[in-house]
């Protein structure tokens, strides 16, 4: 068995060794191990010129990763966590996302950033929430979040062959999940969708750290033989639209399931784009579960109660198909 | 005396306009040639501004050309250059063709940047021109990882960062200098300090307003320098830039100028005492080194007319080529989104 943590430190120590042009940095990656303790063994293994420890200084050493690509060089950018980001808004969407367009196609920005996400440990109002929606609105940011141990191994490699700027969710949660992982596995797709449960009844689309409870909530379903199909996005930005649609045309009812707040969240862009493109496939108006519009509170029961949980997603599908 | 000067060329090749002189000479002329180059095309922008053949913001060089200029000189082809929104000298100088310059800013497609940047946002990877940034401080981190990037592959490279005194205020300003010392990165830090950000005069704004006593207190080695003596900036530049290349990490210019001319075309200068503008504007860099080269007997009225000249016919001939320029045409609006097709969703 392999846990998800395993899984980007493998994808990353392969990287490593395969080119000589990566390098990671970022807030305690390497004496410390990685604060998730994703790098953990790394600076040992491949020395501090590869393994960088930086200053807390979010803003430049995201704004120096994408220097560094420009300059030839493979970045993978860790930032400690999403909340942190916003230190480094500036350079990512002001930067990252515009140098290739704003010279014409000259300079493209082959920079990996690697973001733990999400809620669910009770650390508060500047830890935990889930600002992927934020990073998927900017045209020239590619945006993926692995929800399983074969995309936080594969996704990687895929983000890091792109020519442009590639934001990896890894949602906190996640790290200590484990799985099998076949033999050989390696490099995945990061522009589609996967249907990770086949049904007929109730599309339920989700990302990141709510998969896993969405699929509990599938099998839940499914002993009140209410058939859901699970799609597990993948890649945000951009959005597999077609697999979205495809799925909500056989079931003709779809729940979307984020764990960011509801206004403006990618819950409601994937709502939008249903309305557009299987308006009259629907039986009902699409449902979203997504987080109370709080900042996250510290208190466990009231973070559990600000987030999305299967009662509800299982309730959301039974209104929909009427059971 | 009188000098042979040939016509100066539309393309990189760009401006020594002196072959059969002396060394010294030609690398005078070439710093006056330069200069010149920058102002004309300045001015001419500020007419085709009006004309509305420009649209957009215009940050306008004029008074502060002697930087430019003398910094790159100390630049070697392969070193790389980051700069601001007022950057068309920059980018003149570093060898970016007037055409190419005069067509961006009339949104062409054969601008340096296919018409998507304008004024603000030149960009050319021949001469390993980074823009064109319109942030301000945005361009630091981008210089200290071209920095990392260049040390990381071996190459003995400098990257030289225009900013403003705007953007000594900024907390990127001190998070990318102290990366920059902390791991010696090959990074000229060139602070173009002309005492005004955008309408907030330095020393409203910030409590140290030698510029230099924040660059020494990141670990940056910091030279003051007369910004409007372009031989001052040259040799000051050269020095930092050989220390550099010597391994010794990031240097600091604090480049004292001023501009002559309002901080965009919208801006009436109602912030700036007359007397001041005044005083500034007689130690002109173009004027003062004319007067210098004249001193030395390296330069008279036709030398100097002849210079006119040339710089006169390479703005006509950009101001011609950005006016016949095309427009880029419609169906390629999301171009250069990715660097593939894969937005099609």
């Amino acid at each position: 068995m392999t846990t998800y943590r395993e899984a980007v430190r493998e994808a990353i120590r392969e990287a490593l060794n395969a080119d000589e042009r990566v390098f990671l940095m970022g807030e305690d990656v390497g004496a410390y191990g990685g604060c998730y303790a994703v790098s953990k063994g790394l600076l040992e293994e491949f020395g501090p010129e590869r393994i960088r420890d930086t200053p807390l200084s979010e803003l430049t050493f995201v704004g120096a990763g994408i220097g560094a690509a420009l300059g030839g060089m493979r970045p993978i950018v860790e930032i400690m966590t999403v909340n942190f980001s916003l230190l480094a808004l500036d350079q990512i969407v002001n930067s990252a996302a515009t140098l290739l367009h704003m010279s014409g196609g000259q300079f493209n920005v082959p920079l990996v950033i690697r973001i733990p996400t999400g809620a669910g440990r009770q650390v508060a109002a500047q830890h935990s929430h889930s600002l992927e929606g934020w990073f998927a609105h900017v045209p020239g940011l590619k945006v993926v979040a692995p929800a399983t141990v074969a995309d936080a191994r594969g996704m990687l490699p895929t983000a890091l062959a792109d020519p442009d700027p590639v934001i990896i969710f890894e949602h906190a949660g996640l790290y200590g999940i484990e799985e099998e992982l076949q033999e050989g596995a390696g490099a995945v797709p990061i522009d589609r969708a996967a249907v990770r449960r086949e049904g007929t009844d109730v599309t339920l689309i989700a990302f990141g750290g709510m998969l896993g409870r969405t699929l509990e909530s599938a099998a839940k379903l499914a002993e009140d033989a209410i058939s859901a199909e699970v799609i597990d996005l993948r890649t945000l930005r951009p959005l597999d639209t077609e697999a979205i649609l495809a799925s909500v045309r056989k079931t003709h009812r779809a729940v979307v399931v984020d764990e960011e707040w509801r206004s403006g969240s990618l819950a409601a862009e994937i709502s939008a784009r249903i309305m557009e493109g299987a308006f009259f496939d629907l039986d009902g108006p699409v449902a979203r579960v997504c987080s109370a519009e709080v900042p996250m509170p510290y208190a466990r029961h009231l973070e559990q109660a600000t987030l999305p949980q299967m009662p509800a997603i299982v309730q959301a599908a039974r209104t929909l198909v009427g059971r | 005396m009188s000098i042979e000067t040939p016509s100066v060329a539309h393309n990189t090749e760009g401006a020594s306009p002196v072959e059969a002189v002396s060394a010294d000479v030609a690398h005078a002329y070439r710093l006056l040639t330069e200069m010149l180059r920058i102002r004309r095309l300045e001015e001419r922008s500020a007419e085709l501004y009006q004309a509305e053949k420009i649209r957009g913001f215009l940050h306008l060089y004029i008074g502060e050309e002697a930087v430019a200029v003398g910094v790159l000189q100390a630049l070697a082809p392969d070193d790389a250059v980051v700069a601001t929104y007022r950057e068309h000298g920059h980018a003149l100088v570093r060898g970016v063709s007037a055409r190419a310059i005069m067509a961006e800013m009339f949104g062409k497609q054969e601008g340096c940047s296919g018409g998507r940047g304008g004024s603000m946002h030149l960009f050319d990877a021949a001469t390993r021109f980074y823009g064109g940034n319109a942030i301000v401080g945005g361009g630091l981190p981008l210089a200290v990882g071209l920095a990392l990037a260049d040390k990381m592959q071996g190459k003995k490279c400098v990257t030289a960062c225009f900013f403003g005194d705007g953007a000594a205020a900024e907390g990127v300003f001190h998070e990318s200098l102290n990366l920059a010392a902390l791991w010696r990165l090959p990074t000229l830090f060139c602070c173009e300090n002309n005492l005004y950000a955008m309408g907030t005069a330095l020393a409203r704004a910030q409590s140290q307003t030698r510029l230099v006593e924040k660059a020494t207190a990141n670990g940056v080695p910091a030279t003051d320098v007369d910004g409007m003596d372009v031989e001052a900036v040259e040799r000051a530049a050269r020095r930092a830039a050989d220390a550099i290349r010597e391994g010794q990490g990031p240097q600091f210019l604090e480049l004292r100028t001023y501009r002559f001319r309002s901080h965009s075309m919208f801006d009436p200068d109602l912030y700036r005492p007359k007397a001041e503008i005044e005083e500034w504007k007689q130690r002109c860099p173009i004027a003062t080194y004319s007067g210098t080269l004249r001193e030395r007997g390296m330069l008279d009225d036709a030398s100097l007319a002849s210079i006119e000249a040339n710089v006169t016919r390479e703005v006509d001939d950009a101001v011609a080529f950005a006016e016949a320029g095309t427009w880029e045409p419609l169906e390629t609006l999301t171009r250069h989104v990715y660097s593939e097709e894969s937005a099609k969703r």
